[in-house]
């Protein structure tokens, strides 16, 4: 299992009410697919920056899911079909979740460190405690 | 120090000298050091959905700012290009804009 960002863009000529009909829709198509829907967000209605299939403007919607490679095939295959979406992306988020973890705990572990060296600050002319947070860095 | 000899920009505190770096260091002044805005802000994952942030970093023309323009590190300027790229594949972003 691995957690993706799936992005479609609706016409904007669409009703809210078949948008959320569509996103209904769309939640089964992953729980029949062995997928897990974690968040629907609706990021609404925005100028999109280039014209697709004539449009100018655009509905997003975004799912955040959990699944497989079959579970995204089969999402992916039905936005297809769909005539209401124009377009649409999948991203895996694995390695930027993963990413954004690291720098995380680099972070905390630095300020942790800085912390511990911040009580004695008084001997700055003295060169050895600065070289070896720089070799570490 | 040696001091510039014309036209040091009066509002910016100098941090450190910069001899011209395009001409050729006949034209010395100050500039103040360019920093990584996701390293001082403390942003670990940048967002293509986060449009405002991710624009920034993007010309009038849609190209992508070059690092010594914007100052970010590395590491940032990789993550960013790619969220770049990607919200240009969404429409958030134009491939190219203007005429």
């Amino acid at each position: 299992m691995r957690n993706y960002e799936m992005i479609f863009i609706v016409r904007p000529d669409v009703a809210d009410d078949d948008v959320q009909k569509l996103i209904t829709q769309m939640e089964g198509v992953v729980a029949s697919a062995g997928g897990k829907v974690e968040k629907v967000e609706k990021m609404g209605r925005r100028r999109l920056a280039y014209r697709v299939e004539k449009q100018r403007e655009g509905f997003y919607v975004l799912f955040y899911v959990q699944g497989t490679g079959d579970t995204v095939k089969e999402f992916e295959r039905r936005l297809k079909v769909t005539d209401a979406v124009i377009k649409h992306m999948t991203v895996c988020t694995d390695e930027i979740l993963q990413r954004a973890a690291k720098f995380k705990t680099m972070r905390t572990k630095q300020e942790a460190k800085r912390r511990r060296s911040k009580p004695a600050p008084a001997p700055a002319p003295i060169a050895p405690p600065a070289p070896a947070e720089n070799a570490q860095a | 120090m040696p001091v510039p000899r014309e036209g040091a920009p009066s509002g910016e505190r100098p941090q450190r000298r910069e001899g011209g770096s395009g001409g050729g260091g006949r034209k010395q002044y100050f500039r103040r050091r360019k920093v990584c805005k996701f390293c001082t802000e403390k942003i670990d994952m940048i967002d293509y959905k986060d449009v405002r942030l991710v624009g920034e970093f993007v010309a009038e023309r849609g190209k992508i700012l070059p690092r010594r323009l914007t100052g970010t590190c590395s590491t940032h300027q990789r993550a960013l290009s790619e969220a770049i790229k990607r919200a240009r594949n969404i429409a958030l972003l134009p491939f190219a804009a203007g005429a």
